[in-house]
């Protein structure tokens, strides 16, 4: 029922994109986190092989590559879910209650040592501020950006979310933009 | 391809009709021009699908070309977001869904008339203001780094020009020394907009004197306060300026190489940047031999991977090799050594910005705004607890009291002003007291604050300073690179205190224990980060102490924000004994019987996770 189409590719596709990243920047300096940032958009995380075979690649020790993926917040060494959920938490959006919505993400999502639920539908994770401090509390799933978001209003995004990975991909129903505005405030 | 200063005043010559329509300037092209707010804050409100709508019902009903629709920059108005303005009147209509198209086809393109249900009301009066420039929010602006955002289009190249873009970089190529460039800046006044405030021009004269005949020129894009979002908006609404001001910088002090370190977080602002580098390559703007002198000049793009840290501008650096972003101490300085060993000028987005401007009306006209030591103006961005969220440009030495009360519009939902919040996690929080403070450099560090990059967060009396220290705090720790222990330990430990005092099990000692860990942490840290961190406790210790003694001694948080210090209640005027805040309550301390009496939360049971209250249908649970 969830369609994973990167999970059907095969590995030997995706290391022969990988391949082409890495010949592309192999020999400008200082592109390593360019070629990570590539590599994870291929196979969606960076699982220990693949940091291998880039430091095998660039000729540089795996831990330099560790190093460098670990330090980094946007970067995954685990499997991510379908929906990447990140909800802001600058400070605009810390006052405006931006600390309960996450943890109604992860009350509704059951989710309590790591950020990914069980069915691998949604990874909830928070962010740094992401300058839409206009429109705070803010999150954003993928990158799609909701605004004036509501705790009341996890409910209905999760179920949406839900319907959307039930439903084959092509024939997915159309979003009415602004859908979660409603709850916004009228103008003076 | 422009290859003499003539190529540059044709387009120039072409296009500027266009602008003058919308600045409301004679010689002004016939037909109306709708320019709808691309920014990050007015796409995500579906400005564009409301851009999509507008196009193409332009086309389908025949309206093209008398009527043209163009994306632009950021307004700062996000408050009022989707942003549609008309030109020629400037009209302004805020709050744009994509079911208003047709009525602004029908009303306003083909007959004229404004759609008064979409202007903007002052809130005070209530009176409609049909045209930008009658706006209080934009009247009291001085728009500099922020002049073309809200005015071109930033995916088109020639529409910067025709507001005289690319003009400074012809003039310092065709008319200046390296040495004279230097000179202007220096006499502006200009200093670093992203936090520190260094003279911009001492900045550029140590990397031009510095040896050797590779040096790099960077931008730090990697904005990264909490609540600051003005890079983002300039790079978004403005891409050409700060690759113009690059270049200009690249001749001052030698460099034929520029890089942007932008955060991945932005790609708006990317897509943004690489549109405008490749535009600017097509025109010969950047490449070998600019303009047929001898100055050639090429941009690359860093983008960051999510780390604070790398704001500061060691790690920056590093981290734009491919590098862990690990600050380094200092001395050498970038200027020394920087980007592979080599000199590196490195300035962020906004006092590029602000450089094209000062080449073209001259150092003087610049050092005539803002106050004695801090020139020009600054832009903040207002979020938080402030009705007119968004984005605003104002002289330096504007007060506090009129950026948040008159151009901000105050707080909303008649609510107490607590205080403003400053320089992000470096910063501090200011009370109501010192709100006639003239916001500059050095006013803003006397009361134990500091400027940052401009984010300003209005805090009102709902919001807890205890929570608002711990908030920063954590946000530092979490951002620590680990690398020195007073920032990673030091700070962890001021964040455990912290934690206690919110849970309602500090002490008094705790309060002289903060202060002693927050005067090691910054003397002892590394680099910038650490050295600050401890700011947001220290200066809402001394403005709101009496905040923490209420945690402290009465077991009371005043705001009503920490969870462990409060009571959840029922009130049974308002329970319908719908039974739904029993059913999701995990400690099962809610009792009563559906559609019976109304229910009851015991305080003993109740772990104050407040899953009730949120469910509520009717409000009926408050915090006591």
């Amino acid at each position: 029922m969830i369609d994973l189409p990167d999970e059907e590719k095969e590995p030997g596709e995706k290391y022969r994109q990988l391949e082409e990243v890495i010949a592309r920047y192999e020999r400008e300096p200082g592109q390593l986190i360019r070629i990570l940032q590539q590599a994870q958009d291929i196979f969606g995380y960076l699982p220990e092989e693949v940091q291998t075979y880039i430091a095998g690649r660039l000729d540089i020790p795996v831990s330099e590559v560790n190093g460098v993926v670990t330090f980094y917040s946007l970067f995954h060494t685990e499997p991510q879910g379908k929906y990447k959920i990140n909800v802001c938490l600058g400070t605009a959006c810390y006052v405006q209650g931006a600390r309960e919505i996450l943890q109604e993400f992860r009350e509704r999502l059951d989710l309590k040592a790591g950020d990914t639920s069980a069915d691998g539908l949604f990874t909830v994770k928070s962010t740094r501020c992401l300058g839409a401090c206009g429109l705070a509390p803010v999150l954003t799933v993928d990158e799609k950006v909701f605004g004036q978001f509501k705790r009341r209003d996890v409910a209905a995004l999760l179920r949406k979310y839900r319907n959307r990975a039930e439903v084959k991909s092509g024939d997915q129903p159309v979003e009415r933009p602004g859908a979660y505005q409603e709850g916004a405030p009228a103008g003076p | 391809m422009i290859n003499r200063l003539s190529d540059l005043e044709h387009i120039r010559k072409e296009r500027l009709p266009d602008l003058n329509a919308r600045r409301g300037e004679s010689g002004a092209a016939p037909g109306l021009q709708v320019l709808v707010c691309s920014g990050t804050g007015c796409t995500s409100s579906a400005g564009r699908q409301v851009y999509e709508a507008l196009a193409q019902e332009i086309t389908s009903r025949g309206l093209s070309p008398r009527v043209r629709v163009f994306t632009t920059g950021c307004f700062g108005f996000c408050k009022m977001g989707p942003l549609v303005v008309i030109h020629p009147g400037q009209v302004l209509y805020c709050r744009v869904g994509v079911d208003d198209v047709p009525e602004l086809i029908e009303r306003h393109f083909k007959n004229g008339e404004v759609v008064e249900r979409l202007l903007y009301r002052e809130p005070a009066s209530k009176e409609s203001k049909p045209h930008l420039h009658d706006v209080h929010f934009f009247q009291a602006q001085q728009r500099v780094a922020l002049r073309n955002c809200g005015l071109i289009n930033p995916e088109d190249i020639t529409e910067y020009i025709a507001l005289d873009g690319y003009f400074a970089l012809a003039e310092v190529l065709l008319n200046r020394t390296p040495e004279q460039v230097i000179e202007t800046i220096k006499q502006s006044g200009l200093r670093g907009r992203g936090g520190g405030g260094f003279p911009t021009g001492r900045k550029w004269e140590a990397a031009a004197a510095a040896p050797g005949p590779v040096k790099y020129v960077v931008c730090n894009a990697d904005e990264g306060d909490p609540g600051a979002f003005m890079d983002r908006s300039i790079l978004e609404g403005d891409p050409h300026s700060v690759l113009e001001a690059m270049a200009i910088a690249g001749y001052a002090v030698g460099a034929a190489e520029g890089y942007i370190y932008v955060r991945a977080e932005y790609p708006i602002a990317v897509r943004r940047l690489e549109r405008a580098i490749r535009q600017a390559r097509e025109q010969g703007l950047l490449g070998r031999r600019i303009l047929d002198t001898g100055f050639s000049f090429d941009i690359d793009l860093r983008l960051g991977a999510g780390a604070f840290v790398c704001g500061e501008e060691t790690a920056l650096l590093r981290s734009a090799e491919g590098l862990r972003g690990e600050p380094r101490p200092r001395p050498p300085y970038p200027a020394q050594c920087g980007l592979w060993g080599k000199p590196t000028l490195l300035n962020n987005v906004e006092t590029y910005a602000n450089v094209p401007v000062i080449i073209r009306r001259g150092a003087d006209w610049f050092a005539s705004l803002g106050t004695e030591t801090s020139k020009g103006t600054k832009v903040f961005s207002l979020a938080g607890k402030i009705v007119n969220t968004g984005l605003i440009e104002v002289p330096m030495g504007t007060t506090l009291r009129t950026i948040v009360f008159d151009i901000g519009g105050g707080i909303p939902g008649g609510k107490k002003f607590k205080a403003v919040q400053t320089g992000g996690p470096s910063g501090g929080c200011i009370p109501e007291r010192y709100l006639d403070t003239p916001v500059d450099y050095d006013s803003l560090r006397r009361i134990g604050s500091m400027m940052g990059s401009g984010g300003l967060i209005v805090m009102d009396e709902t919001d807890c300073m205890v929570d608002i220290a711990k908030f920063y705090l954590q946000f530092s720790q979490d951002e620590s690179c680990g690398q020195c222990t007073p920032c990673r330990v030091g700070v962890r430990r001021m964040a455990e205190i912290l934690e206690r005092i919110t849970a309602g099990q500090g002490e008094m000692s705790d309060l002289d224990e903060l202060e002693e860990l927050a005067r090691e942490v910054m003397d002892a840290s590394l680099c910038g980060l650490g050295q600050t961190a401890p700011n947001p406790v220290l200066s809402t210790l001394k403005y709101f102490r009496s905040e923490y003694e209420a945690h402290i001694r009465d077991k009371r948080c005043p705001a009503g924000v920490c969870r462990a210090l409060l009571d959840y209640v029922i009130d049974e005027e308002k329970c319908i004994a719908c039974g739904l805040c029993a059913k999701n309550c995990v400690a099962h301390a809610i009792t009563g019987e559906k559609k019976g009496r109304p229910y009851f939360i015991d305080r003993q049971k109740c772990l104050k996770c407040g899953a009730c209250l949120a469910r509520c249908p009717r409000e009926a649970i408050y915090t006591a």
